[in-house]
């Protein structure tokens, strides 16, 4: 059996935090999968930091990580509230159709 | 540890102030009964009357000697480059909260929250400016950015508005998260989240290339991150959009307050933290400028909304910025404390002439409208124009002394080629500040002129059109507090 070892919480990190890049960049559907998808961003940093923290014997990381997750549903929340506004004023939450100003 | 006594907590006190005033403001509105336009004039007038206040606090402390103090285990520092930038934020915060006087009695922004979001977002900044931890340093930043994601989307009736919420927050919390991600690979490579503690451990490497691999990584990603919030190219994207978007003093705010603030961070990380790694980040902040003082001056020749045109011109100016910082020495740091003040005081002029424009009741924005003004309204079509050629970096207005110091600092740190680029840039981008100047003076007039401007909003202009005008003959006392700031902080 192989252990698990840091290397290997990194490197899961590593792919969802990407996953999570991707998913704000190449969605073109709806604004709900960008929220997320920072979601997604943001526990992925929380794994790094819960797996470094049990590596350094340090528990800074875990108290990072609790910090991160309270400012994650924040986040949420008002990331939540300014789409609704923006759903009354035009009508759709598709990625496409924010496209009010160009330029 | 040690114990933490009350007294202890006085360096805090202008933040404490600051946070608990804001909550006071909101309650009184969640509870009062009064009508709504009173209740506007009361949360409008405490704000002022409460930044006013922390300002002098700050002016004080620093006048009184009592600075350069650690407190929770240096999570918070303060020292007098955090009082100088600390400075510059109340500056622009205020005046923001002024500018938007007379739009917060109309109907286009008369949310109660408005002036309690802008103390709430201040207060972050300045939690940013003097975090020495990077958990400190994360915490201040989301509450910087969550409230500026409302302050974006303020007018829930306008598309425009909530559009530019959205992008802003899309792409603010992608930054954050690249910030945060940079972070944690800082932290597992370093074992330490503390600035003092990083530094020290940086500082034992022999080498430059001596650093883990992990750690430039986290670097690269915390810059890129940073890059995002000053809207450096190529992570400037947004830029344009939220600021033609979002309310007009938002948008000063969002030029001014939260780019210094961002700025602030990146000299502290880069002069302080990880001087010792100054190959890996000057290659990174010279590719920012590169791109950022390019792109802001070719992309704006085409813009004919002036807000977008300011955009552009802001990302020109934050690759500026970049110049001086990646000349990585004391000379740029002294630069880049100068471009920050100065361009405060301009982009005060120019955000106050864009709300000026306007014509019944209506904010016009296309750069056509202007065509001709100088006949009607000669005091502001002269002011707008010392403005724009104070940007545009022409001697002797104080613009161009500005861009000297950033140049300065370049050459003597040897980054010639990047001088040369900053030089054609700017001569670049001082053709769309002059074709402004040649609208408002030689185009004909084939429009009515503005509504009457208000007084908040001349006096303002005033200010800082006649420091853009006066400022080059009074350098001393300027000069001579950046320079005490810069050595107390190398």
């Amino acid at each position: 059996m192989t252990e698990i070892t840091l290397s290997h919480y990194l490197t899961v990190a590593a792919l969802l935090f990407s996953l999570g890049v991707f998913g704000i960049f190449v969605n073109r559907k709806n604004v709900i999968v960008i929220l997320m998808s920072i979601e997604l961003m943001l526990l992925a940093v929380n794994i790094n930091f819960v797996a470094f923290s049990i590596y350094l014997g340090d528990l800074t990381g875990q108290v990072f990580a609790l910090l991160v997750l309270t400012v994650a549903a924040c986040e949420a929340a008002i990331g939540l509230a300014i789409l609704v506004s923006f759903e009354r004023n035009r009508g759709s939450i598709a990625v496409e159709d924010i496209n009010v100003m160009k330029g | 540890m040690s114990k933490v006594t009350l007294s202890d907590l006085l360096p805090l006190l202008p933040e404490i102030i600051l946070i608990i005033g804001a909550i006071l403001i909101l309650m009184y509105g969640v509870f009062s009964s009064r009508e709504k336009a009173r209740l506007n004039e009361i949360a409008m007038g405490f704000s002022l009357a409460l930044i006013l206040l922390i300002f002098s606090m700050t002016i004080l402390s620093w006048s009184s000697g009592s600075i350069e103090s650690e407190l929770f285990d240096g999570a918070f520092v303060l020292d007098m480059f955090s009082s100088f930038v600390k400075c510059l934020i109340l500056f622009s915060s205020f005046f923001c909260l002024l500018m938007s006087v007379d739009l917060f009695k109309s109907e286009e922004l008369s949310n109660f929250e408005y002036p309690v979001l802008i103390l709430f977002s201040t207060a972050g900044m300045m939690m940013v400016v003097s975090s020495g931890n990077f958990i400190s340093l994360y915490m201040g930043m989301e509450i910087q950015s969550l409230s500026l994601y409302i302050l974006a989307s303020i007018q829930r009736e306008s598309l425009r508005s909530t559009e530019a919420g959205l992008k802003y927050f899309v792409l603010g919390a992608l930054a954050s998260g690249m910030s945060l991600y940079g972070i944690s690979l800082i932290y597992g490579f370093t074992g330490s989240t503390n600035f003092s503690a990083i530094s020290r451990l940086a500082s034992e490497f022999h080498a430059p290339d001596e650093a883990s691999l992990g750690l430039v990584f986290g670097l690269i990603f915390l810059l890129a991150g940073l890059a995002f919030k000053i809207s450096a190219a190529p992570f400037h994207m947004w830029t344009p959009d939220v600021y033609m978007g979002a309310p007009t003093p938002v948008t000063f705010l969002f030029a001014t307050a939260s780019k210094i603030t961002s700025i602030a961070v990146l000299i502290r990380l880069t002069m302080s933290v990880f001087p010792v790694m100054i190959l890996q980040w000057q290659q990174i902040l010279i590719f920012l400028s590169l791109c950022s003082m390019i792109l802001g001056s070719f992309s704006a020749i085409g813009q004919n909304n002036i807000k977008r045109l300011v955009a552009y011109s802001s990302i020109g100016h934050a690759g500026f910025i970049l110049l001086g910082l990646s000349a990585g020495s004391q000379a740029g740091l002294i630069g880049v404390l100068v471009y920050m003040s100065i361009y405060t005081f301009m982009a005060l002029g120019i955000f106050s002439c864009i709300l000026a424009m306007r014509r019944g009741g209506e904010a016009v924005e296309s750069i056509n409208t202007l065509s001709g003004i100088a006949k009607h309204e000669p005091m502001f079509a002269f002011l707008f124009a010392t403005l724009l050629f104070s940007l545009a970096g022409i001697p002797p207005l104080l613009g161009f002394f500005a861009k000297f110091y950033v140049l300065l600092a370049a050459v003597g740190s040897h980054l010639y080629g990047l001088a040369l680029v900053a030089v054609l840039s700017s001569v670049v981008s001082a053709f769309y500040y002059l074709r402004i100047v040649k609208i408002m003076y030689f185009d004909e007039a084939n429009q009515e002129s503005f509504d009457p401007i208000s007084s908040i909003i001349h006096v303002i202009l005033l200010i800082s059109g006649g420091i853009s005008l006066f400022g080059f003959a009074f350098p001393r006392p300027f000069m001579y507090i950046v320079k005490t700031v810069v050595l107390s902080f190398l």
